[in-house]
C-alpha cells in the first residue's frame, strides 16, 4: 500500500507549524522515499579527507543505502565514486579502507580502472569488438558522484542531479566546520584514534532532533549528573578536575542555563545551538596553546575563534559538530528504525596533545556504546519508537515558543529552549521530500 | 596459580550477580577498566580511543549511577552472564608480585527482549596484597571492537 509515494500533499501534511505526525518516524514507506529523494537532494557529509592521505587511499561506507567509496587521487585531489563493479555489480573494495595501488581491479572478472574511475582493461578484450560496450554505461567506467565538494578537507556529496548547490545549502552553518578548522594554528584537522559506533533502535530523526534538545539533559540524564556530582561534592570550586569530571558535571547545568546559551536556526534545518555559551565553554584554557593561535590568527581573532564554542552545531541532515571539543557526530540512517551514529575525533595542527585528549574522551564518555550519559538517551530513543504505536495521539508535539512569524524568516536567533530548532528541521526535511524545481 | 585463576572466576562471577561494589572493591586505587577500540591490536589507551578507559572514579560513577531509581535505561534491569574459559597466565614478576594471566569469553548481557552477545579475551594485570589479589588492570579485547554496537550497559 502507499500511502505517499504519489501524494506530495500527503506528505507536506506531516509537517505542521508546531507538530509533526508520527509516520515521519514509523513509515517504511516514507524511509524509503526518504532515501530515494530527501537524502539524494540534500548534501550528506562523507568523511574526512585525512582518512584517505596518500594517493590510492580509498575509504569505503553506504550513503543513503548506496555504496560509495572516497579516493585520493595521483594529483592530491580526492574523489567520490560508486563502488560498483561497471561490469557486474561487485563491489570494487570490501575493505572499509585501504590502499589500491595505481589502480582497482575487480575481483570477480579482473575488469580493471584508474583511481579517476577511467577504465583501463579487460580481460579476453576482443571478445567485445563489435559490441556496444563501449558505448554503455558498462564501457565508461565507476560512476563518479560529480556532485562532491571537499570543503577545508570534510568532503560532502548531493547524490542526485537536482538540488541546491552546496554553498547555498549550507550557508552560514560552514562557520562551524572553519571554527573548528581555525582552532588549529595551521588550519589542519586530522581524524584521529578511530571511531566510536552506536546501533539504535529508533528513526534517525529522534537522534538528530535530541541533539538540539536543551530540555531533556535534567531529567534524562538525572542518574549520570547526580551521581558525577555527588563523587565531586565537597571539593573546593578552584580544584582543578578531572577532564572526565569537566566534561560530564555541566550536563547537570539546570533548565535557566541551558535556555540562555541560545540558538539559531538557518535555512534548510541547520542549527547552532549555543550561540552565547555552552557546556563546553569553561573547559580549562591552556596558555601556550591561546599564545600560539593569537601568534597564527592575530590577537582580536584568535580570542573570537576560542571563544565561540556551541554546544552543537548542526549541518543537516547528516553532521553534528563540536567545534571544541574537536569531536563529530555523523548520522546514517540504515532503516526506519535503524540508525548508526558515528563519533569521530579530531587532532587539530600545531595544537597541544590535550586538545585531542579532550576530543576523544568526550567521545568516549558520551558517545560511546558504552557511555553511561548516553544509555538513558539510547533508551529513550528507543522508547519512543515503540510508544509512538500508541493510537490516540498521532502527533508529536513542538510547540514550545512557535510564534508565526518565525514563518516568515530564514534566519532567527532565539532562546535555547525554543523548539524551533527542531520544527526548522521538519521543516527542511518536508521541503526536500519534495521534488526541486532545478 | 590456581588461586589466582580462581580469583578471575569469582570476580566475573560478582559481576553476574550484580555486586558491583564488591566488584568494584577488587580494584587497586590506581586499578584501570579498559576496553580498546582496537582490541587485541591497540598499543595503548593514549594515542588511539577506546569504548571505556576508566578510572576508580569513574568506575564508582558508574556503579553509584546502577544505583539511581532514575537510570532510565535500567528499566527493565540489565542482567550479565560470563562463559570463561580457564585463565592462562601469561607473566609473572618475581619483584613486584605482578601477574598477568588472559582469559578468552563469551558476554551475554540482557534486557527485555534483547540480547547482546560479545566474544573476547580479558587480560588481567593482578597484584597481590596482605588480603589478596587485586585488579591493577583488567584490559578486555573485543572480537570486534571497531564495529557497531549496540548499549552495553554492565562491565564485561
Amino acid at each position: 500500500m502507499t500511502l505517499y509515494r504519489d501524494r506530495p500533499e500527503a506528505i507536506q501534511a506531516l509537517v505542521q507549524d508546531d507538530r509533526v505526525h508520527r509516520d515521519i518516524y514509523l513509515s517504511e514507506e516514507l524511509f524509503a522515499l526518504e532515501q530515494e529523494r530527501f537524502f539524494a537532494h540534500t548534501w550528506l557529509y562523507v568523511g574526512h579527507a585525512s582518512q584517505v592521505p596518500n594517493p590510492g587511499d580509498y575509504w569505503a561506507l553506504e550513503l543513503a543505502g548506496r555504496p560509495v567509496m572516497m579516493v585520493r587521487q595521483p594529483d592530491g585531489t580526492v574523489r567520490v565514486f560508486y563502488n560498483r563493479c561497471a561490469h557486474k555489480g561487485t563491489r570494487l573494495v570490501t575493505d572499509e579502507s585501504g590502499n589500491t595501488g595505481r589502480f582497482f581491479r575487480c575481483p570477480y572478472h579482473a575488469w580493471t580502472y584508474k583511481l579517476d574511475g577511467a577504465p583501463l582493461a579487460i580481460p579476453l578484450k576482443t571478445g567485445y569488438e563489435g559490441t556496444r560496450l563501449k558505448e554503455c554505461e558498462s564501457g565508461q567506467g565507476l560512476t563518479e558522484l560529480k556532485h562532491t565538494v571537499v570543503y577545508r578537507d570534510f568532503v560532502f556529496v548531493r547524490l542526485s542531479d537536482r538540488g541546491p548547490d552546496f554553498e547555498s545549502y549550507f550557508g552560514e552553518a560552514l562557520r562551524a566546520i572553519d571554527n573548528m578548522v581555525d582552532r588549529s594554528p595551521e588550519g589542519r584537522l586530522t581524524a584521529g584514534g578511530g571511531v566510536m559506533r552506536n546501533i539504535i533502535h529508533c528513526n534517525w530523526k529522534m537522534y538528530l532532533e535530541n541533539i538540539n534538545d536543551t530540555v531533556h539533559p535534567m531529567s534524562t540524564h538525572e542518574s549520570a549528573t547526580q551521581a558525577a556530582g555527588a563523587l565531586w561534592q565537597g571539593r573546593a570550586p578552584d580544584e582543578p578536575k578531572p577532564m572526565a569530571m569537566e566534561q560530564i558535571l555541566p550536563f547537570g547545568s539546570g533548565y535557566d542555563f541551558f535556555d540562555k546559551m541560545g540558538g539559531r536556526v538557518f535555512a534548510n534545518g541547520h542549527s547552532v545551538l549555543g550561540v552565547n555559551f555552552s557546556i563546553h565553554s569553561n573547559y580549562a584554557q591552556l596558555p601556550d596553546y591561546e599564545a600560539a593561535m593569537r601568534e597564527a590568527h592575530g590577537a582580536e581573532r584568535a580570542m573570537e575563534i576560542l571563544q565561540r564554542s556551541p554546544q552543537n552545531s548542526v549541518l543537516f541532515p547528516s553532521l553534528s559538530v563540536k567545534g571544541s571539543p574537536q569531536a563529530i557526530r555523523v548520522i546514517r540512517p540504515l532503516a526506519t528504525n535503524r540508525t548508526l551514529i558515528e563519533a569521530w575525533s579530531f587532532r587539530a595542527a600545531g595544537a597541544p596533545d590535550l586538545l585531542f585528549e579532550r576530543a576523544m574522551t568526550y567521545n568516549r564518555l558520551v558517545f560511546s556504546p558504552m557511555s553511561v550519559v548516553a544509555h538513558d538517551d539510547v533508551h529513550l530513543f528507543e522508547s519512543m519508537q515503540q510508544g509512538l504505536k500508541a493510537e490516540g495521539n498521532e502527533w508529536v508535539s513542538l510547540h514550545r515558543n512557535f510564534d508565526p512569524a518565525e514563518l516568515a524568516e530564514d534566519t532567527v536567533t532565539t532562546n535555547g529552549t525554543n523548539e524551533l530548532l527542531m520544527r526548522n528541521q521538519f521543516r527542511a526535511w518536508a521541503k526536500y521530500m519534495a521534488e526541486p524545481a532545478s | 596459580m590456581t588461586d589466582a585463576v580462581d580469583f578471575i572466576a569469582a570476580e566475573a562471577a560478582l559481576l553476574d550477580a550484580g555486586r558491583f561494589d564488591d566488584w568494584l572493591a577488587l580494584f587497586t586505587e590506581d586499578g584501570h577498566y579498559w576496553v580498546p577500540l582496537q582490541g587485541a591490536a591497540q598499543a595503548d589507551p593514549i594515542s588511539h580511543n577506546s569504548l571505556a578507559y576508566e578510572d576508580r572514579l569513574l568506575l564508582q560513577l558508574r556503579v553509584d549511577r546502577l544505583k539511581n531509581p532514575r537510570a532510565h535505561s535500567q528499566h527493565p534491569k540489565s542482567h550479565c552472564q560470563h562463559v570463561l574459559q580457564r585463565s592462562i597466565v601469561e607473566d609473572e614478576n618475581a619483584a613486584t608480585g605482578e601477574l598477568a594471566l588472559r582469559t578468552p569469553f563469551l558476554y551475554i548481557e540482557a534486557r527485555g527482549e534483547e540480547q547482546v552477545m560479545l566474544a573476547g579475551t580479558c587480560r588481567h594485570l593482578l597484584v597481590r596484597t596482605p588480603a589478596g589479589f587485586a585488579i591493577r588492570q583488567k584490559r578486555i579485547d573485543l572480537l570486534h571492537a571497531g564495529r557497531a554496537l549496540p548499549a552495553i550497559q554492565l562491565f564485561i
